[in-house]
């Protein structure tokens, strides 16, 4: 027997498998005396929804969402916007916040161990800094925007009253679905200007084994971007196409999306969300108290020359060797 | 207090779409927008039934639970009502409502819907306005219930398939008629929406 042959056995078998079970269910629509009995005929709505998850229908209106009769999936969504959101969310959000407060009082602020050099040099240029705080700002007011619709009526609404709270969540509304569009042009240029910088190597591995500059006494080198960098690169990454894209499915209700579409589209937008929110908590707090001289890079775009040398040796290195200049220590303050 | 509900006995429904155009034409409904309409199941089928859908007026309301305004509410007769000047409009309440109920004037996009408009068990609105008044008609529609009536579409269903009402009243009604005939494919939508079912 050739492949094909035994293809179409197969198949054949299949089918006739499949008659011989729908056969009962068939038969049952007719009588004892052949008449079509109208006890069986009935289509029971109970069996039907044991069957599919959706009723369904033809509908005369040219809607084609309206042809869903009874979708008890609606009923799973309130729950997981009601409970499972909210409490998750406000535990992995203020766990964060929790976390970092500990993390600063057993580590306090991480300082630069050799003190401050006093000569500077460039982090990161003006358009770099651009970048970053244009997905920086929006993020904040997408991410502030985004919390109310989800905890909103719990924490706003009892302080400001309902109608207040309706004109600022309406307000909210429109501000968080335009300022996606600054957060994924800001997303884009940090992707194609810092990629680079942020692909593995092996030095990241070192840097890992030496406990990240966390322990002291040990040094771990590092290129542009450590290892924990590149790790909040990607993430923000992955996490900012998946936010995007599941927010723009939001964004264009029912574009070749179905109903079920749309609650998954919510369902991974906000847990996107979510977790993303505590990944930049994270980022946020190294940025800026948990590491003295860490802010300025993107804030002036200059760094102190020891500050570069403890935690981004060889790219210290090689930007020094590129501008002509020599190692910190040989040269004094200028 | 009585826990008002619909009913479709499918059984009965012969898709002639009287409520659908009843609840337009009573409530003043603009284009586009369909507080009830009939869907048809396996359509030309064997078991073919044809179900009016509107709001059920749920106990526990989903969309009432989700909206991040709260300006979705169940007043004491169970009839499930909301105030269009504190909607966001942003289509939540369609995505938790088991029944395609929650409509809006608009298509949406960059989250456009404009004010959510469902059917209001013909009881006019949620907001300030005053009940059976000319604002609260221009932006809901008729206040029958106020007036002691029942809802236009089941009241004018030529074969009494829908019916509206005390959900206990209407519930025995339907079973009474499942016993006579011997045959009823159940209440659509009671499980979903009452967490209880119609026992005959
Ligand atoms: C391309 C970017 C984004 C788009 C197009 C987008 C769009 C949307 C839309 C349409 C909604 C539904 C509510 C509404 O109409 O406002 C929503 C909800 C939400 N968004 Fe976004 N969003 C984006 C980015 C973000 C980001 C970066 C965050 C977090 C920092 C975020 C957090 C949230 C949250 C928490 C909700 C509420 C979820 C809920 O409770 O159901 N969004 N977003
Ligand atoms: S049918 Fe839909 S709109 Fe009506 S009360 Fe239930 S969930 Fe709300
Ligand atoms: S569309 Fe309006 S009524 Fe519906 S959930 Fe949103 S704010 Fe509430």
């Amino acid at each position: 027997m050739t492949f094909l042959a035994r293809f179409r056995l197969a198949t054949l078998v299949l089918a006739l498998l499949a008659v011989a079970v729908a056969a009962p269910a068939l038969a049952q629509k007719f009588g004892p005396d052949g008449a079509p009995n109208p006890t069986a005929s009935v289509t029971s709505q109970r069996e039907l929804l044991q069957q599919v998850p959706r009723i369904t229908g033809r509908i005369d209106i040219p809607d084609t969402k309206a042809g869903v009769l009874i979708q008890p999936a609606g009923r799973t969504w309130d729950y997981f916007h009601q409970v499972l959101l909210r409490w998750g969310g406000a535990i992995v959000i203020l766990g964060t916040v929790a976390l970092l407060a500990i993390a600063y009082l057993i580590l306090g602020r991480l300082p630069i161990s050799a003190g401050r050099s006093g000569q500077k040099v460039v982090r990161f240029k003006a358009f770099e800094r651009f970048a970053h705080w244009l997905t920086a700002a929006s993020f904040v007011i997408l991410g502030l925007t985004g919390l109310n619709i989800t905890f909103g009526k719990a924490v706003l609404l009892p302080l400001v009253g309902p109608d207040t709270f309706a004109a600022i969540s309406q307000a909210a509304k429109y501000v968080h679905n335009f300022t996606s569009f600054a957060f994924v042009a800001g997303l884009v240029l940090i992707l194609v200007i810092f990629l680079r910088d942020n692909l593995l190597e092996k030095v990241d591995i070192d840097w890992l084994k030496q406990g990240g500059g966390f322990i002291k006494n040990r040094h771990a080198p590092s290129g542009r971007f450590n290892f924990g960098e590149k790790m909040v690169f990607w993430l923000s990454i992955a996490a900012g196409i998946a936010v995007s894209a599941s927010g723009f499915l939001l964004l264009f209700p029912f574009y070749g999306t179905d109903i079920l579409g749309m609650q998954l589209a919510q369902v991974v937008h906000a847990v996107t969300a979510i977790l993303f929110i505590a990944l930049i908590l994270g980022h946020i707090y190294i940025g800026t108290v948990g590491m003295e001289g860490a802010f300025e890079a993107m804030g002036t775009g200059e760094v102190d020359l020891n500050w570069a040398k403890e935690h981004h040796d060889q790219w210290l290195a090689k930007k020094l060797a590129g501008e002509g200049r020599a190692e910190p220590t040989a040269t004094p303050a200028e | 207090m009585a826990r008002m509900k619909f009913l479709c006995d499918a059984d009965r429904c012969i898709d002639c779409n009287a409520c659908v155009t009843a609840c337009k034409n009573e409530n003043e409904v603009p284009w586009g927008i369909n507080r009830r309409r009939v869907v048809t199941i396996n359509d030309g089928k064997p078991g073919e039934r044809s179900v009016s859908m509107a709001c059920m007026h749920c106990t526990d309301a989903p969309c009432a639970a989700v909206c991040p305004v709260n300006c979705i509410f169940p007043t004491e007769d169970g009839v499930v009502l909301h105030n269009k000047d504190q909607c966001i409009g942003c289509g939540y309440c369609f995505y938790a409502c088991p029944f395609g109920a929650p409509q809006y004037p608009q298509v949406g996009n960059f989250g456009t819907r404009g004010k959510m408009d469902k059917c209001t068990y013909c009881a006019g609105g949620g907001g300030p306005e005053a009940p059976g008044s000319a604002a609260e008609f221009a932006k809901y529609g008729s206040n029958r219930f106020g007036e002691g009536k029942l809802p236009l579409c089941a009241e004018m269903c030529s074969t009494k398939s829908l019916l509206a009402g005390d959900g206990d009243i209407i519930a025995q009604i339907y079973g009474e008629r499942v016993r006579k005939r011997g045959y009823g494919s159940g209440a659509w939508g009671w499980t979903t929406a009452y967490h209880n079912d119609v026992g005959v």
